[in-house]
């Protein structure tokens, strides 16, 4: 991009997105930020050119040890394509949710090995429920290679805070889970 | 230039209202990362490791507001690593040595109870950003409190060994929970102030959920004694020193070091 040149502000908007959508997560590099749904928005700060585009970014867990490196990568992405000054914003409201994650995302998500969130229902419509053992009956999941429902928890925790590990029963592989948070 | 001289938090008590759940994340987030590397079996290594990354980030999150609300301007860092430990105000529960794996799960699914039931209510908080925090941290919670308590199920329904030590563990911890519900001046600010609810209103809600997991679990209700922890109002158990030790111990030789 050239400076000199600018480009009328909705077109550095739009820019703006395209880059971000190029800048993919540390912990999932299947899915963009923006795939990832944790790209709010993105805010001239004025019409000015070089005026400060804020851009606000909702972290996915509270610990998520990639949101410092996200911050980081994004203003790196915007800088190298010559779009002014910028400043990341965090927001912790309305909570992140794998409902954001792109229908595009979860195809990504599937074809990269890893099963996508279910839809998730209102976040305290579930209530939770201590099952014994005898009568154990999570949701069914399909495994993203062969599509089999028949499919077993392994692990309520993963290789990151937002998968668990579960294994497939008809392809016998084991496989990534998105948590739906 | 950077000191490791400690600082004191504010007595405001709004500061000290979020302090409480603040160090309540924090301290358990400290002591579920003693499990790394010894957990049982690999998959509740990475689950114990996973809960701790959670509340150690709800602890960020929240000792950096107190640090916006008490007009003091500390930081997340110094509010974690350079108070004394009668400024810390956690619940005693949560700085008991971490104990077998029975011990452990039950105190995370007696905390995590908690605090679903008061991030679910500091959601509704007139204090926007302990709102926001409570949103994120509500789900988080949800899912420890189901993992942890799946496994007070599978141990108390299991072998004589594993229900003789999760007896023992509930042995332990009961006279630990009234702390949790005993209201004093700082829930009475909080309540008036709309910046969350009292503490004992959490207590109902609190057993019915215990009482469920407990009962599918095998085991009843202990009955409650007279004993009472003081970890919230700063007065704690000898293990605090120990844990404060090993905490503070890179921030006191290394001022200001960071990652």
């Amino acid at each position: 991009m050239n400076a000199a040149a600018p480009a009328p502000q909705s077109a550095r908007t739009v820019r703006a997105w395209e880059v971000l959508g190029t800048v993919l997560d540390p912990e999932v590099p299947a899915l963009s930020v923006c795939d990832l749904g944790i790209v709010r928005e993105v805010l001239p700060q004025g019409d000015a050119p070089d005026s400060l585009l804020e851009i606000v970014l909702t972290p996915t867990y509270s610990g998520c040890p990639a949101t410092e490196l996200i911050e980081r990568q994004v203003l790196e992405a915007i800088a190298a394509a010559g779009l002014g000054p910028a400043r990341v914003r965090l927001q912790r409201a309305p909570a992140w949710t794998t409902d954001w994650i792109s229908e595009q995302g979860k195809r990504k998500l599937r074809e990269y090995g890893i099963a996508p969130p279910g839809h998730l229902a209102a976040g305290d419509a579930v209530p939770v429920r201590f099952i014994s053992r005898r009568s154990a009956a999570g949701p069914a999941i399909a495994c993203p290679r062969c599509a089999s429902t028949d499919t077993t928890q392994l692990s309520a925790f993963g290789s990151t805070a937002c998968k668990s590990l579960y294994r497939c029963l008809a392809c016998q592989e084991p496989f990534e889970y998105f948590k739906p948070i | 230039m950077q000191t490791s001289t400690s600082i004191q938090p504010s007595r405001d008590p709004a500061a000290q209202y979020v302090l409480r759940l603040a160090d309540t994340c924090l301290i358990l987030g400290q002591r579920l990362g003693e499990w790394c590397g010894h957990a049982p079996v690999l998959e509740e290594d990475i689950a114990l490791t996973n809960t701790a990354l959670d509340l150690i980030g709800q602890a960020r999150a929240l000792l950096t507001h107190v640090g916006q609300m008490d007009g003091q301007a500390h930081d997340e860092d110094q509010l974690a690593f350079l108070r004394e430990e009668r400024d810390y105000l956690n619940v005693t529960m949560v700085e008991l040595p971490r104990g077998d794996f029975a011990f452990t799960v039950l105190r995370n699914a007696m905390v995590a109870t908690f605090l679903k039931l008061a991030w679910q209510r500091l959601a509704g908080s007139l204090d926007t950003e302990l709102a926001a925090i409570a949103g994120k941290a509500v789900k988080e919670a949800r899912y420890h409190q189901q993992h942890a308590g799946d496994w007070v199920v599978r141990l108390g329904d299991g072998t004589p060994e594993s229900r003789q030590r999760l007896d023992a563990a509930l042995g332990q911890l009961w006279r630990y929970t009234p702390e949790l519900f005993e209201d004093d001046a700082v829930d009475a600010h909080a309540a008036a102030s709309g910046l969350g609810p009292r503490w004992s209103e959490l207590q109902g809600p609190w057993r019915a959920d215990m009482t469920l997991l407990l009962d599918e679990a095998g085991l009843a209700l202990p009955t409650d004694s007279a004993f009472r922890s003081t970890g919230k109002r700063g007065l704690h158990s000898e293990h605090m020193g120990h844990i404060l030790t090993e905490m503070q111990y890179l921030q006191r030789a290394y001022p200001g070091g960071v990652w």
